[in-house]
């Protein structure tokens, strides 16, 4: 049900570099991850002259889960952030390093952040829909970027994004009611409606369900599952059930490093460090 | 001083009644403090508030009650034939004696039967207060012992201190409100006495205003023209000119200091904005009287208008200026108040920051933002010393900001200026004016309020 047209502001993806493509081919080969999406290099944050983030590598495969555990402060949140360039927001926030997205590198001098963000969606923590109506808040990302011309067309986006977020059933009926009106699992299906309807190709979800009740969290479990056939996914979670349950791929991170990444299950089941052994059998964190 | 006295008095009784208290609490509780209800300091405070409020009561009671008995003693003292007069002769008599009795003679040689009675009156007024400290120390002390002896381990003195507490906050609020009522009241009174004068009607409706005819009595109704739309007609204008000045500059400069500024230059600019509104407002009225209304008429000159030499477009154009930190100031606040995560929310989709302002900050944000447009537009409606010298005193009914006119404001003041009097028509209209000003800020402080929820209730 791809009905989207990219829009004119985000480009198609240009050819991915030599580099990216023999590693992606190598693993892809290896017959465990699919082709190679995003990859890290050497990627070092600075909060001021605060260290966050120390020479992180990590590669993210499409059309699959990769979630990043950790203790809290050990730079998950800057990490994804890096990933949409969102810590551009962040006045004293200084990135150093790679990211290739598709072979290209996002902290190129030339590269849109518009366009960027348009390929890289986001859902935060907390809901944060806009005091707008529920179909406000889904058409607001395909109107900033020209996408859907006609009320048909918006129309159709509005209600493809809310049936992916599994919303539509619940929401049909009250499109033009505040968005802040539904609960908290609604609006956090909302939000990912919202960053659905640009039609992005990767998705990231900084602890999406950490304030949601055990029931809209199972719900939102779901959803991401369901996702992960179309979208590239990178999650961060303090819950390593909800790592185990919804990922394919693990990255623990401790004190600003990336300590280890795998497949999720070698990680819950038998991690290589003796600090994510200890994380993940509770010692600390 | 005598005063002074008796107040240091009754606050250091109640001092003493706290320490009391609170150690009796203690001493009650075999010093075992768990056993008390309360904490020792409310016991207290509880012994504190019944020997210094019934104390406090006496005292105000006695000072609103006692010039009166003093007078009548006094009148009730004078040879016969002095007192059957009129009831302003008396309060005549009475302010001299009253005069005598500080010292201060303005009639020359004092009538004997006043310097006895003046003499009376001191003495009656020593003695009051005298009887006044006894009975009000008598009250402190009483109180204190009674409160003292009822203090007990089980005592809920927490309760009855905030239930004391409350009684006073009750009080104080309802004096605010009860002098805001007698204002009203007042204005309200005289206005219907304008009114006997000069019908409602052509009040409210009529196009002329010309108060100046009314001064002399006998020409009272007969000429003078109370039309107050010119009036008000001026003060819409000059708001008008003052609100299109300080919005568009007011809004941008908040959305600057809210989102683009950096915190260095934010905390410089907002406060150097903000002292635009503590420069007192007849600077501004030089300002305006003597640069921009010259300025305006010369530029006017040159393109070939015909510019007063006060017109409406220099007084709005400096009032604009003068309530544009009330638009920027409230509306960064506001705008700084939406939550960073709606930013992050409309910055994560690719919105630039002006995209993300336009359509997410300020629609947030709108019900703050009327409402300071709103308090700038009473404050403009309201604002008098800029319109007073550099809008003129010309009652024109007129649409054409080149041209002088005058506001509600500035004819209240010029109509109270100088000797009138107090009940001529001319004097009366000025309450009538202040009425229907008072309405109209009323009415748009009550739509302000009534946008602001509606928008809550849509967006919260
Ligand atoms: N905006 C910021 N300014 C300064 N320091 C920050 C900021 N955001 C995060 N940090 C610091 O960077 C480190 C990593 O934070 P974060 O990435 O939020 O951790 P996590 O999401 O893993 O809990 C922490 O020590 C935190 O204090
Ligand atoms: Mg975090």
């Amino acid at each position: 049900m791809m009905v989207m047209d990219r829009s004119n502001r985000a480009t198609a993806p240009t050819a991915p570099a030599p580099g990216a493509q023999a590693e992606a081919t190598a693993e892809a080969t290896a017959g465990v991850y699919g082709p190679l999406k995003i990859s890290a290099q050497g990627v070092d944050v600075f909060y001021g002259d605060k260290q966050a983030l120390k020479q992180v590598d990590l590669d993210i495969h499409e059309n699959q889960v990769t979630a990043l555990i950790g203790p809290s402060g050990c730079g998950k949140s800057t990490f994804l952030r890096c990933l949409n360039r969102m810590n551009d927001v962040i006045e004293s926030a200084r990135v150093r390093g790679t990211i290739l997205l598709d072979g290209q590198n996002i902290y190129d001098r030339d590269l849109d952040v518009v366009t960027l963000r348009a390929r890289v969606g986001m859902v935060f923590q907390k809901p944060n829909p806009f005091p707008k109506s529920i179909y406000d808040n889904v058409a607001y990302g395909p109107r900033i970027h020209g996408i859907g011309s006609g009320k048909a067309e918006l129309d159709e986006i509005v209600a493809t994004s809310l049936e992916r977020a599994g919303l539509l059933k619940e929401v049909k009926d009250r499109l033009h009611e505040p968005g802040t009106g539904l609960s908290g699992g609604q609006q956090q299906r909302l939000c990912i409606a919202r960053a659905i309807a640009v039609n992005p190709d990767v998705i990231l979800m900084d602890e999406p369900c950490s304030a949601l009740d055990p029931i809209a969290t199972a719900r939102v479990e779901e959803l991401i599952d369901e996702l992960r056939e179309n979208y590239t996914i990178v999650i961060v979670t303090h819950s390593m059930q909800q790592a185990a349950r919804v990922s394919q791929r693990t990255a623990f991170f401790h004190l600003g490093e990336l300590v280890e990444v795998g497949d999720t299950e070698q990680i819950f089941t038998s991690p290589r460090d003796e600090r994510t052994q200890g994380y993940i059998t509770g010692r600390f964190g | 001083m005598q005063l002074t006295i008796l107040a240091t008095t009754l606050l250091l009784l109640t001092l003493i009644g706290f320490y009391l208290g609170r150690s009796r609490a203690v001493a009650s509780a075999g010093g075992n403090r768990r056993q008390l209800h309360s904490l020792p300091g409310y016991h207290g405070v509880y012994v504190a508030l019944w020997c210094g409020l019934p104390a406090l009561f006496i005292v105000a009671l006695w000072l609103v009650v006692e010039p009166h008995v003093i007078e009548a003693l006094v009148l009730s003292g004078l040879p016969e034939g002095m007192t059957d007069v009129g009831p302003g002769q008396l309060s005549l008599l009475i302010n001299e004696i009253r005069n005598a009795a500080n010292g201060v003679s303005f009639f020359g040689e004092p009538n004997p039967a006043v310097v006895a009675a003046a003499e009376r009156y001191n003495a009656l007024h020593q003695i009051g207060f005298a009887a006044m400290g006894v009975v009000a120390a008598a009250a402190a002390i009483g109180g204190l012992a009674w409160a003292r002896r009822r203090i007990a381990p089980n005592m809920r003195a927490r309760n009855r201190v905030e239930k004391a507490i409350m009684a006073i906050l009750i009080v104080l609020s309802t004096i605010s409100v009860l002098t805001t009522i007698g204002i009203v009241l007042s204005l309200l009174f005289e206005s219907i006495r304008f009114f006997s004068r000069v019908p409602v009607t052509e009040f409210l409706f009529g196009l002329q205003w010309s108060p100046q005819t009314a001064i002399r009595e006998d020409q009272v109704g007969s000429s003078g023209a109370f039309g107050a739309v010119p009036l008000f007609a001026g003060t819409m204008l000059i708001t008008l000119i003052a609100m299109c000045v300080a919005v568009p500059v007011g809004l941008l400069s908040a959305i600057y200091l809210a989102d683009y500024a950096s915190p260095r230059v934010r905390s410089v600019v907002k406060p150097v904005l903000e002292v635009l509104a503590g420069i007192p407002t007849v600077v501004y009225g030089f300002f305006a009287a003597l640069t921009v209304a010259p300025f305006v008429r010369d530029a006017g000159a040159s393109a070939g208008l015909d510019v007063a030499s006060f017109s409406a477009l220099a007084a709005g154009l400096v009032m604009g200026i003068m309530i544009i930190p009330y638009v920027s100031s409230l509306s960064d606040d506001v705008m700084n108040a939406v939550p960073q995560t709606l930013r992050d929310g409309s910055y994560a989709l690719g919105a630039t920051k002006s995209e993300t302002i336009r359509q997410v900050v300020f629609p947030a944000a709108l019900p703050g933002i009327v409402g300071a447009i709103l308090l700038a537009v009473s404050r403009a409606i309201g604002e008098t010393m800029i319109v007073v010298m550099a809008a003129g005193l010309a009652a024109n009914l007129t649409a054409n900001p080149l041209e002088a006119v005058t506001t509600v404001t500035v004819q209240i003041v010029t109509l109270l200026v100088g000797d009138q009097e107090f009940d001529s028509a001319k004097t009366l209209a000025a309450f009538a004016l202040g009425l229907l000003l008072f309405c109209v800020t009323l009415i748009l402080n009550i739509i302000a309020l009534r946008v602001v929820r509606k928008y809550r209730e849509k967006y919260d």
